[in-house]
């Protein structure tokens, strides 16, 4: 596509947005499906707005820039696959512990069918994801979790994914990195899940104890049982712009304390600030950082 | 059910103790007060969640400082965490059981509103988990058992609290726990809500009390998470699987420990020994074990809990 098209087609796009946008302020019904608009469904496939800046951008060029908006630096969620190829050595991908499945411990009503949804909603199978790679050469264990799936929870297939990479790597000597993102313990799965708070922590202190390295990276957002657990103990200790990490959520304190939170609280901005962080990365910078990382640890 | 039958028997008891014995209505109301007291003894016999969630809270359960006068004796208080901070939602110090000498660890709620305004409801903030952590280390370091008594809403929301590393002070006392080289009891009285119960509930033996809730959160936190309704806390206990008698099989509790009929409050004294009876079995137990054999039998229970529930697809094959 030209440059040309491409800014008449970005300008048609804006304009029509803006127009819905209108409609939908000034309380119209909105229009789905069959009778949306084919024209701006066709560039919905092709653009995105920033809900930070509001500047549209070719959904390609924003996946190109480590899904970061390339106007005020807005990070959309990275899908866990993008992400690991972002810090990886090409080829040296091999993913692990994806043979395991989980079972409804408190029979949960409707429990099972939400997990079966969630999986065809997001082509994940849990809410974590568990690879061993190459970083410049350096073997390296790394787990990623996905907000996306059941906003991220941690259930006993969670804790499990966690608890045997640290075993991985314990047993082959070499460092482990954590992208956290989580709302907290999995409320399907009731003391179980809290008990993975416990069973993380030990892994991960037996993987310290023992010598091994443990990088966590913050990601948006790291909350509750996970932010209390395993995301709280890195030896180094990165996140990334804006991600929002803190045990209880900013909806939660503002109840208790009835008043509005500062502006950025429990940023990683204000992470650092307040000595919780070593370093906010962007995520072009990331690879880079933990070779760096990595390399000290040689 | 229940929180009827108990307001109205703690009203009329209230009423008889202001009366003078002569008067004519004396009688009809100790009648009647035996009458329901009948009816709430027939009534416990089955307890629904949401009844325990209401014993559990009760204003006048039992809380750490009555076990720490009835069960112990020579107690000296331990405060601070070293770090700049007090908090004295989280109480502990040193003590003798029966002439052994242990540390006592505990969340601290109140008996009576004034109290527990004080204490913050039994919700620490990080420095108590930090004072608990430092008491814990210096056990090991003795070499004196750790009793811990868990009774808290769960740990302070707070603005504070967040900036000072809440989620740091709890990950980092269940790492440090899996690890202890000391003998852990952890006994759960009142109710034991999220990670702030569970930052000082990683032991060898977890005990819980027949009425104490232990759960992931608050019946109503749960139901404003899933249902966007926190009124809707009475299904939320009952889906929740809260109670002893849940959490029992699934392997989260070794031990039941039952109360007088009516509740904990009723009859503080029988729960004084079933809990004396409870930790002495547990340091007669350990007395023997090295601490490297207790540190790893905990690390073991903590890995295996939920194995039960993990399957290997096979068909998946093995990926290392």
């Amino acid at each position: 596509m030209s440059s040309d098209i491409l800014e008449k087609r970005k300008t048609k796009f804006t304009r029509m947005r803006m127009l819905r946008d209108r409609d939908a302020a000034q309380g119209k019904p909105k229009v789905t499906g069959q009778e949306a608009d084919p024209r701006i469904a066709h560039l919905e496939d092709l653009f995105v707005i920033c809900p930070e800046c509001g500047e549209s951008f070719l959904k390609e060029e924003v996946r190109k820039n480590y899904y970061t908006c390339p106007h005020c630096k807005h990070l959309y969620t990275m899908p866990v696959e993008k992400r690991l190829r972002s810090i990886a050595d090409d080829g040296s991908i091999r993913v692990f512990a994806s043979n395991l499945e989980a079972v409804n411990p408190l029979h949960f009503p409707g429990y099972e069918e939400k997990i079966a949804q969630q999986r065809e909603k997001s082509g994940q199978a849990e809410a974590i994801y568990s690879a061993v790679c190459k970083i410049d050469g350096r073997d390296v264990a790394v787990v990623i979790m996905n907000s996306k799936f059941l906003m991220g929870s941690m259930g006993i297939l969670v804790g499990e994914y966690v608890t045997r990479a640290c075993e991985y790597a314990g047993m082959h000597k070499i460092p482990l990195v954590i992208f956290t993102a989580s709302g907290g313990a999995r409320m399907q799965e009731g003391m179980l899940s809290l008990m993975q708070m416990a069973k993380t922590s030990a892994a991960i202190e037996k993987f310290k104890r023992a010598g091994g390295l443990y990088i966590v990276v913050y990601t948006h957002p790291t909350t509750g049982g996970v932010s209390a657990s395993f995301a709280g103990l890195g030896d180094i200790t990165l996140a990334e712009p804006g991600a929002l990490v803190g045990f209880a959520g900013p909806r939660v304190i503002e109840q208790t304390i009835g008043e509005k939170l500062p502006e950025g609280f429990q940023k990683a901005e204000y992470l650092e600030e307040h000595g919780f962080v070593d370093q906010v990365v962007e995520r072009e910078r990331l690879r880079e950082v933990l070779s760096r990382i990595l390399k000290l640890h040689a | 059910m229940i929180e009827e039958l108990d307001r109205k028997i703690d009203e009329m008891e209230a009423t008889l103790a202001g009366m003078q014995s002569a008067q004519p209505e004396e009688k009809i109301l100790r009648f009647q007060l035996k009458r329901d007291r009948d009816e709430l003894l027939a009534a416990c016999r089955e307890l629904t969640p949401a009844d325990k969630v209401y014993l559990a809270r009760h204003i006048r359960r039992p809380r750490i400082d009555d076990y720490t006068k009835a069960l112990f004796t020579e107690f000296f208080e331990q405060k601070g965490d070293r770090l700049g901070k007090e908090d004295p939602s989280i109480f502990g110090g040193i003590a003798l059981f029966e002439g052994t000498p242990v540390t006592i660890i505990g969340h601290r709620k109140g008996h009576d509103l004034n109290e527990n305004i004080k204490l913050q409801f039994g919700m620490p903030g990080p420095e108590g988990y930090r004072k608990a952590l430092r008491l814990m280390k210096q056990a090991e370091k003795f070499h004196r058992p750790v009793i811990l008594f868990i009774d808290t809403p769960g740990a302070y929301p707070g603005l504070e609290a967040e900036e000072f590393g809440q989620s740091q002070a709890i990950a980092e006392n269940l790492a440090a726990m899996s690890m202890l080289q000391v003998p852990v009891l952890a006994i759960i009285t009142g109710e034991g809500n999220s990670g702030g119960a569970l930052a000082i509930g990683v032991a060898n033996r977890v005990c819980m009390l027949e009425n104490a809730v232990y759960s992931i959160l608050s019946p109503e936190g749960f139901a404003s998470i899933l249902w966007h309704d926190a009124s809707k806390s009475k299904e939320a206990c009952n889906i929740m699987k809260l109670t002893a008698q849940d959490l029992k099989p699934l392997g989260v509790i070794d031990e039941i420990l039952p109360e007088p009929p009516g509740g904990a409050h009723r009859n503080p004294q029988a729960v004084y020994e079933t809990i004396r009876g409870c930790v002495r079995e547990f340091l007669k137990s350990t007395k023997n074990k090295s601490g490297k054999e207790m540190a790893r039998a905990r690390a073991k229970k903590i890995r295996r809990m939920d194995a039960a529930w993990i399957r290997i697809d096979k068909a998946a094959g093995e990926d290392k």
